[in-house]
């Protein structure tokens, strides 16, 4: 059933990149009381530096715990799994990734800059070092100005641009994001992706991102991961080509709507088999 | 909330008539008895005149109390024993102590009781049934034991005061401390943040709200606790004696002032709260 | 897995021991001898050598299951017997000594990691978990209760400061007859036709005042300050107006209800959301319909709300208005008298008698809430 097809280019890619996830017959079941979830079964994955890897598949079929078993907030029940060659907890532990939820989670009694700030201030950073960095990640998502603002007094689009900031302010080389345009609207979405891309070719950052949305993973991404529920598994990965600085425009293109359509069979033929 | 300054003011002043029509129904009945026993003729203009201005009525009427608090507040030095500020400060500070201890005291418990498992599902169950149970109750037993060790005054009407204060502001901050969203805990656990370090950026900055509604139930009942706790020292000083001496002698003027005051001390404490509320949320950038 | 010393373990093991090679008590004044040997109590030395056993085998073990935490409550509840049996059958009381109060320590180390380890069980099986959670609050209530007695008697604390609860059981048994006619008194005549008064009162008074957004707006922030006022300080007043007997109490739980409930129904009254009431406008539902089918099912939380919070006042009402003057029986009359008398014990046996009907009124109403609102989300299961 599953799409194997060997990838366009795969050859090109050098070979010596430095793997930064690598997962092997990773599993995850949650006990209920309704008996037990399989979340995660046999997963195989790796991500390698400077990839932009997309997780794309319905509701329930682990892409979020995924991610949350990458940044430790979950804890597989079988297989393997190494972040920069260490356990998901000791890369906590050394802050190796920023991490981007699907609400803004911005803290309502601090200022757009403070909420910045406050991850370097848990990792005890100093107060002049910490507003420099923080100008600097507010410049990236563009929304210097908006310092002294509190997050209400933000649009929807913006406090997430902001919650991207406050996920970069600590220069991590990993990026984890969990569906973190989900609840806006179309076109705050694709004004974001571009930013997103934009800052991506620049800070040459590994970037992991949860998304439901066909178009936006195959426009964000080096690499697609599709996935299927029950269990959650992985049932196609997709490897594109398109260049780093690529525009909104290449989705017009043949080879972008070939892409798009193998997302969709894949997620197609992942729930022809539980119905 | 301008909108609200005229209907409030009209129904005070409904309640202000309707005081002085219940003064002179109430006092009637022995108004017309004492003209009667005097062999008297009367009108109605003058019973209602005088119903408005007995000695010890069974209903005061409003001016009869305003001028009492104006000659027990103003007119007196605050040092007299018959002076309302005298008394007012005696119940006041015994508030204040015991607001400030159960204040403390709450926060503490519900700080544990967060951070140890053990505890909230062993002591948390208690606190929250303490609730239902009427603790004004023990109010003299507290007085006269502690009396009896030679503890009296201040310190032991303070002890109901922190006993009522402490179980609301406990439940308040246990809820409060626990409000922070499964998606900020989560952030704060990306960041490896120790839980010191969540308590201070997270948790205690999400309790406030919760903090400030517990304290303006708290300031309230500490205040009904210092003037519970004067009833049975056998009313020597403080706002509840004044109440409980009037009570004795049937100065009913005197009760009401009493009252009146121990209402307006309450109104202005809860004031206050409410101001260091709009302060500190104002501070923390809430939406106003 | 790196073996890791249990910490409760090794403090119970130790203070065990130490316990038996303390004095257990004091020396009696007039014989100069100490009042007990733990060698002449068989029971005792068990216990402390089982302490120690326990101790010991659990400090290397660890106590992981909840099989284990068993175990240790019930050499726990054994040496309590033990405790209580040496305070009263051997004399100790009034004279205990440092071995004596290490025992206690090592079951109160004990007790504590016994309950740790059900309050972290966690079972996908309800009732076992249910049955956790409240074992645990009860255990907890139960060793609370133990430790009063103890510190009380073993330190030979004058009843008339604090008297053990055993003593205060005794005299709860032994003047059922006197409680009875004070909660008659106090309560049934009382607080339930107070509270019913008030209540009611309020109730229909929100529904004219609803009527009036003018009212509405003045009486609103009015009764929300009256709400923080000490209202109990018409307790002197009422009991001029309406004499010493159960009619000035239920007016002062008049009065003292009469605002919660007044603000609450108010407010409840306009907490139907937008869409619903649009809906029934669309139904061209007159303000009656309306009124019975959306709007007062919708306030029936905050109703609940205002009944919950006025059981609570209604009993402090009565018992403190009975602080102005009864006649010679109720709960508050009782309270004040027998204070007078340093009859500390019948004093606490009357705050049992209120704590009891304090909870049980307030769990009644709560369960009537439960069978008449079990559609609110707030007695939603959680799932997870």
């Amino acid at each position: 059933m599953t799409l194997k097809q060997v990838v366009n280019n795969v050859a090109e890619m050098p070979a010596s990149k430095k793997a930064v996830v690598d997962i092997k017959k990773l599993s995850l079941t949650f006990q209920t009381a309704d008996g037990p979830v399989y979340a995660l079964s046999d997963v195989d994955l790796t991500i390698e530096e400077g990839d932009f890897v997309s997780f794309i598949g319905p509701s329930g079929c682990g892409k979020t715990t995924l991610l949350r078993v990458i940044a430790d907030l979950e804890q597989a029940t079988g297989g393997d799994i190494s972040i920069n060659g260490v356990s998901p907890h000791e890369a906590r532990e050394q802050r190796a990734y920023g991490y981007v939820f699907q609400a803004p989670a911005l803290l309502p009694w601090r200022s757009i800059e403070r909420n910045v700030t406050l991850p370097l201030e848990i990792m005890e950073i100093s107060k002049e070092e910490r507003i420099k960095r923080a100008q600097e990640a507010l410049k990236l998502v563009e929304l210097n100005g908006f310092e002294k603002k509190f997050p209400w007094q933000l649009s929807g689009g913006m406090q997430q641009r902001a919650s991207i900031a406050r996920a970069l302010s600590f220069d991590a080389d990993l990026l984890l994001m969990d569906e973190p345009f989900g609840a806006l609207d179309e076109i705050v979405r694709d004004h974001l992706n571009e930013q997103l891309l934009k800052l991506w070719a620049r800070t040459n950052k590994t970037v992991a991102f949860v998304t439901h949305s066909i178009p936006e993973a195959v426009y964000l991404s080096t690499k697609i991961v599709v996935m299927s529920p029950r269990p959650g598994r992985i049932i196609d990965v997709i490897e594109t080509d398109f260049p780093k600085d690529r525009t909104l425009d290449i989705r017009e293109t043949p080879e972008f709507l070939e892409i798009a359509h193998r997302v969709r069979e894949g997620l197609r033929a992942g729930h022809s088999n539980d119905d | 909330m301008s909108g609200q300054t005229g209907p409030v003011c009209v129904v005070l002043i409904a309640l202000l008539v309707l005081w002085y029509v219940g003064a002179v129904f109430m006092n009637a009945p022995t108004q017309i008895d004492r003209y009667e026993r005097a062999d008297q003729t009367w009108t109605t203009g003058q019973l209602i005149e005088d119903t408005l201005a007995q000695e010890r009525p069974i209903l005061p009427a409003p001016h009869q109390v305003a001028v009492e608090m104006y000659n027990t507040i103003f007119a007196i030095k605050i040092t007299s024993k018959r002076s309302l500020v005298y008394h007012s400060w005696v119940t006041l500070s015994s508030t204040l102590l015991g607001f400030g201890i159960g204040t403390l005291l709450g926060v503490l418990l519900a700080v544990g009781i967060v951070h140890v498992m053990t505890l909230e599902k062993s002591l948390m169950p208690w606190v929250i049934s303490s609730q239902t149970i009427p603790i004004l109750a023990i109010a003299p037993m507290i007085i006269v034991v502690l009396g009896a060790i030679g503890i009296k005054g201040l310190v032991p009407k303070a002890v109901i005061s922190t006993y009522l204060c402490f179980f609301p502001v406990t439940i308040s901050m246990v809820k409060g401390l626990r409000s922070p969203q499964v998606i900020q805990l989560d952030l704060m656990r990306t960041y490896n943040a120790s839980k010191w370090q969540t308590f201070w950026q997270l948790r205690l900055p999400s309790a406030m709200p919760f903090l400030f509604a517990s304290l303006k139930v708290a300031i309230a009942i500490s205040l009904v606790g210092a003037i519970v706790g004067e009833l049975p020292t056998g009313a020597q000083a403080g706002l509840g004696a004044r109440l409980l001496a009037g009570s004795y002698y049937g100065q009913t003027i005197q009760i009401w002032s009493a009252l009146l005051t121990a209402a307006f001390v309450a109104a202005i404490l809860v004031v206050i709260v409410g101001w260091c509320e709009r302060k500190v949320l104002a501070r923390m950038g809430v939406k106003p | 897995m790196t073996m890791k010393l249990d910490k409760f373990c090794l403090v119970a093991a130790i203070a065990a021991l130490l316990a038996l090679i303390f004095p257990l008590s004091g020396i009696d004044g007039d014989t100069g001898k100490q009042v007990a040997f733990v060698g002449d109590i068989p029971g005792l030395a068990i216990a402390m050598a089982l302490c120690v056993i326990a101790g010991a085998a659990f400090t290397w073990l660890g106590v992981r299951s909840v099989k284990a935490g068993i175990v240790i409550l019930a050499v726990a509840v054994f040496g309590c017997w033990q405790a209580v049996s040496v305070l009263y059958d051997h004399g100790v009381a009034g004279y205990a000594g440092l071995g004596f109060w290490l025992f206690i320590l090592s079951l109160w180390a004990f007790v504590w990691r016994g309950i740790d380890v059900i309050a972290n069980f966690h079972s996908l099986d309800r009732g076992k978990q249910h049955l956790a959670n409240v074992i645990v609050p009860v255990a907890f209530g139960v060793w609370l209760l133990f430790v009063w007695e103890v510190v009380v008697s073993g330190f030979g604390v004058p009843q008339v400061l604090l008297p053990p609860p055993s003593m205060i059981g005794e005299r709860f048994v032994n003047s059922t007859d006197i409680l009875a006619s004070d909660f008659h008194q106090t309560f049934v005549k009382a607080v339930l036709s107070g509270y019913v008064m008030g209540c009611g009162s309020a109730f229909i008074v929100a529904i004219a005042v609803d009527r009036v957004p003018f009212l509405k707006r003045g009486l609103l922030p009015l009764g929300n300050m009256v709400s923080a006022l000490p209202i109990i300080g018409v307790a002197p007043i009422m009991v001029m107006w309406f004499g010493f007997d159960w009619q000035s109490k239920a007016a002062v739980i008049v009065i003292m209800t009469f605002f919660p409930m007044l603000v609450n129904t108010v407010t409840g009254l306009n907490a139907a959301g937008k869409l619903e009431k649009d809906l029934m406008a669309t139904y061209a539902s007159g303000y009656w319909s309306t009124l019975f089918r959306l709007r007062l099912p919708a306030a029936m939380p905050f109703v609940f709300n205002a009944l919950k919070i006025n059981s609570t006042l209604a009993l402090i009402g009565a018992i403190v208005a009975e602080f102005f003057g009864t006649p010679i029986v109720g709960m508050g009359f009782r309270i004040s008298t027998e204070v007078g008398r340093m009859n500390i014990d019948m004093v606490w046996a009357e705050i049992a008698l209120a704590a009891l009907a304090g909870t049980a009124f307030y769990g009644a109403v709560a369960y009537i809430e439960r069978k008449a609102t079990s559609w609110h989300p707030s007695f939603r299961v959680r799932r997870h």
